[in-house]
């Protein structure tokens, strides 16, 4: 009886150990103090009403935002666990013990990729995007929030093993197969792992289709493909290899799931499984998703380079053509995560090879950038910094993984500490560098006042120096012989003072985060000082910086028509556009309604998700029923819409002139 | 930024840069101290790859910041230098790396040939097979032609191709001995190959690196390549001091345990590679 109701839930599965309380009573501090400060300013309705259920692609990107920088630093805190071990454990066990250990490596490599790059960058898209192309909205308002909502489920549902089981996986971020089966990982925690990803992941695969056909089918009139701005161009490549690869982790997770659950034998090593076959499907979508990662950053990279030289970007074309060239070559590489699984030298030579012609269109886009830059007039603001911080580590990063795309070279560094140094310095480097480069620019827009200049430069040094004190040690620890995912070592390997090393990087690099934490609360606090008025703060170029600062939640009062590829630029170098901008006719807008049925619909899969990890099957059912129903009244639901009407519309931009 | 503080940044950079290149000289780095024919040629390899390309990343290092400080907005010196034609056609943008690329392809192609760990080595020296079972948490080494077997070392004489066939009753799993070569998954129900030789006596930290569950940091071994006299000698004195390695023995020891001691078995059942195998590919058996 008990197991009908329960499934595999016992009392044992409350929090007993040091860090399930630990996890727990943060948690539910965090909880507990968000819905205080709600209900002592009586903000429940706004925060219902403005926030959660809203359809606003702004206000979801700030959503997405949030949530990745709460991830962010429950990603940081396992990095500084596995780091405080590693430099204490040398000959000595250190302060966790070995499963406990992995279990964190796991998961700080599943939150950092899935929960916070994943969330910056849909975050920055949410954002950005509409704007640039000259669209209100997305094309799927209703499934924009959803993707939000299921990603926001899923991050639950990886962080509530603290709470729930005690036990999340411990086979790597990808969970190998045939480690992660029943028969090695009997606990609950790969099922943890399966259902946040798989969660997630479907909210990632319909944002990306959202993208995609937003980009392709809402963009202002006279804005062809060639004249689209390049974050725009890279976030359409990213949406293109979202869509075509989160296919195969859904159906990979779905296979590991069938192997656990109904004790079928995919990816077992026995009856007929094959690993191997886990091994490449993982790749198959793990490395375009390094991509899907590192693409948008490329774009924003562009639209800083391009701002802050106060120069049209050099080799637009090329620079398009580069981005694309990636996308496909992005498909075609995954095998070089595993040239040591004993393919013939014709296999790992031919991947070895597409990886490494990767680096040309790769090398394109930093030409393009030098030359944008040469003769330029650099304004050296923080998105600035960040990007010569790109350019400082993506380079010799890049260098590492061209060298790893040689097989014979690979079979001596593959599983080493140089690759865990390598994809560190592609992912912060590359990626988070590009997310905190497109927060400061876009900052602005969004809020209507600048970051602190000052402090953000602080936290960049910080960064810069505490990455390369952390990294650097790894990359000669990699040579060195160390492999990754120690949970102790023998002293006599000398290897220890660089495990320390890294780890006093990490409080270099955490000074850079209570500076940008600073930063953001002193800029709220002086706001008054570094409003933008003029809602084109850093003299911009694409049609973002035409909309005033904070952006009206129409966006544009008048969609603009383009007819230059720097569209913005265009209109401020034309004199006659802008008078005529002021005597425009204003239209009705149709705009979507709130619709808190996504939040409903990722309750239930929430539900069904956690029933799936602990066998549940009543509230499995309850949990799909629940889903299915919502989609129902959701499709049967006509009037998604509303319309402001044009003299609402003509009210509202002459209060804000008159303003 | 001042420009002494941008002097400044230059040169803490090149001293890190030389202190780094002097840590790498002058410390025993396993990678650029290589002990075997195959380490040595994956090290030259290395090195190659990253000559070809530092190429083209050092001068563009050196370009972007160069560039981004001569530029910056508040240099009046190059205020008429900003209106300027294109410099350098596109393509060339496209070419140079391309160059880059296509000679690296070219090494990388006829190195994963030269380098395939299937391939024997070339040596005067008969090879001695080793088989290797990646357990859960240790390495069991079997020599057939010995007939004995051990656990988490192996040592063998210098100067004479080590044929490794892997299998694994366990996890998949990675065998790496940096100082002689890299590296070869070992897979349940499948056979891989790695061929390593040394060239003097030593010994070398070999290690697993492919995670396999909890007692994975344990799963450490040496590999000791001594003359052959020794190792003569060393066969004969295992091979007396040691239990059988039966079935029954093998079972024992296949059950999962962590940070194994080093041990020895005389006489080793026969077929028990081939019935680890068999216990995860009934229909193939096999060789892959």
């Amino acid at each position: 009886m008990q197991s009908i109701i329960f499934g595999k839930l016992t009392l044992d599965a409350l929090p007993h150990l040091w860090y399930t309380i630990g996890g727990t009573s943060a948690m539910a501090a965090l909880g507990l103090g968000i819905a205080a400060l709600l209900t002592y300013h009586k903000r429940w309705h706004w925060l219902w009403h403005e926030w959660l259920t809203s359809t606003d692609p702004k206000k979801i990107g700030i959503m997405y935002i949030i949530v990745a920088s709460l991830m962010l630093f429950r990603g940081a805190l396992d990095a500084a666990m596995i780091w405080a071990q590693q430099a204490t454990a040398a000959g000595s066990a250190g302060y966790l013990d070995a499963n406990h250990f992995q279990q964190i490596f796991t998961a700080h490599g599943d939150i950092m990729v899935f929960f916070v790059t994943m969330g910056f960058l849909f975050g920055l898209l949410n954002l950005i995007v509409p704007l640039q192309i000259g669209a209100r909205d997305l094309a799927f308002p209703f499934l924009n929030s959803l993707g939000f909502w299921l990603f926001a489920a899923g991050a639950l549902l990886i962080n509530l093993f603290f709470v729930v089981g005690g036990d999340f996986a411990a086979a790597g971020w990808l969970s190998v197969a045939p480690l992660a089966e029943i028969q090695f990982s009997p606990g609950v925690g790969v099922d943890y792992w399966i259902w946040s990803l798989q969660i997630s992941g479907v909210g990632t695969l319909i944002g990306g289709l959202n993208f995609l056909v937003t980009i392709l089918k809402m963009r202002a009139p006279g804005m062809t493909l060639m004249k689209m701005p390049l974050f725009t161009w890279t976030s359409l490549m990213s949406s293109i290899l979202i869509v075509s690869v989160f296919p195969i982790l859904a159906a990979t997770l779905v296979l590991l799931w069938l192997d656990r659950f109904l004790g079928m034998h995919f990816f077992s090593s026995d009856f007929g499984g094959n690993p191997m076959m886990y091994t490449n499907l993982i790749w198959m979508w793990g490395h375009p998703e390094v991509y899907i990662l590192v693409l948008p950053s490329f774009g924003i990279y562009s639209e800083i380079v391009a701002t802050f030289s106060g120069k049209r970007l050099a080799g637009y074309a090329s620079q398009v053509y580069a981005a694309i060239g990636i996308t496909l070559l992005a498909l075609m590489v995954w095998l070089h995560h595993f040239f040591t699984m004993g393919a013939g030298a014709n296999v790992n030579a031919f991947f070895g090879i597409m990886t490494m012609v990767i680096a040309v269109p790769t090398g394109v886009q930093m030409f393009g950038w030098l030359r944008t830059m040469y003769r330029g007039s650099i304004v050296f603001a923080t998105p600035m910094y960040w990007f010569l911080g790109f350019v400082a580590t993506f380079t010799l990063g890049g260098m590492a993984g061209v060298l790893m795309a040689v097989p014979p070279a690979d079979f001596q560094l593959h599983n080493s500490l140089f690759l865990v140094a390598h994809f560190h310095t592609m992912a912060i480097g590359g990626g988070l560098f590009g997310i905190f480069a497109g927060i400061a620019f876009w900052f602005p827009k969004i809020m209507g006042f600048k970051l602190n200049e000052r402090l953000g430069k602080y936290a960049f040094w910080c960064w810069i120096v505490g990455f390369f004190i952390s990294f650097t040690p790894l990359y000669i620890l990699g040579i060195m012989g160390a492999t990754r995912r120690l949970d102790h070592y023998d002293p006599a390997t000398g290897w220890q003072p660089l495990f320390i090393t890294a780890a006093l990087g990490l409080v270099v690099i955490a000074c850079g985060v209570v500076f940008q934490v600073v930063q953001i609360i002193v800029s709220i606090k002086q706001r008054k000082q570094n409003i933008d008025t003029t809602g084109d703060p850093w003299n911009g170029r694409t049609l973002e910086w035409s909309t005033p600062s904070p952006v009206p939640f129409y966006n544009f009062a008048v969609i603009p028509t383009v007819r230059e590829r720097d569209a913005f630029w265009d209109m401020k170098s034309s004199s006659a556009e802008a008078t005529e901008d002021k005597h425009a006719h204003y239209e009705d807008i149709e705009l979507p309604k709130n619709t808190a049925m996504a939040i409903y619909l990722s309750a239930f899969v929430f539900l069904a998700g956690f029933a799936f990890v602990w066998h549940i099957y009543w509230l499995i059912a309850l949990g799909l029923v629940g889903a299915i129903i919502c989609v129902i009244i959701r499709s049967l639901d006509e009037e998604t819409e509303y319309i402001i009407p044009a003299s609402e519309v003509k009210k509202m931009e002459l209060a804000r002139v008159s303003k | 930024m001042k420009r002494y503080q941008f002097l400044l940044l230059v040169l803490i950079g090149l001293l890190v840069m030389f202190g780094v290149i002097l840590f790498l000289g002058s410390s025993n780095i396993a990678l650029l101290n290589p002990k075997g024919l195959v380490a040595l040629k994956e090290r030259n390899l290395i090195i190659t790859a990253i000559l070809l390309m530092a190429l083209v990343i050092l001068p563009f290092y050196i370009f972007t910041f160069v560039i981004a400080w001569k530029y910056r907005a508040g240099n009046t010196k190059t205020t008429e230098l900003r209106r300027g034609r294109k410099v350098i056609p596109e393509f060339v943008w496209w070419l140079i790396p391309s160059i880059v690329v296509v000679m690296l392809a070219a090494v990388t192609w006829q190195a994963t040939h030269a380098l395939d760990p299937k391939r024997p080595l070339a040596s005067a020296a008969r090879p001695i097979t080793i088989q290797v079972v990646a357990l859960n948490w240790k390495w069991l080494f079997i020599y057939p032609e010995q007939n004995m077997a051990t656990v988490n070392f192996i040592e063998f004489p210098a100067e004479t191709p080590l044929h490794f066939e892997l299998t694994a009753d366990a996890p998949m799993n990675s065998f790496w001995i940096p100082e002689l070569g890299g590296q070869i998954y070992a897979m349940a129900g499948m056979t891989t190959q790695i061929n390593l030789m040394a060239d003097a006596p030593g010994e070398f930290p070999g290690s697993a690196t492919e995670i396999n569950g909890q007692g994975f940091a344990g799963m450490r071994f040496i590999a000791k390549a001594t003359s052959q006299s020794e190792f003569d000698a060393w066969v004969a004195s295992a091979r007396n001091a040691a239990r059988p390695l039966t079935s029954a023995t093998y079972a024992a020891l296949a059950k999962p345990s962590e940070s194994n001691a080093v041990a020895y078995y005389s006489e080793v059942a026969p077929d028990l590679v081939r019935s680890i195998l068999f216990k995860y590919a009934p229909t193939i058996g096999g060789n892959h």
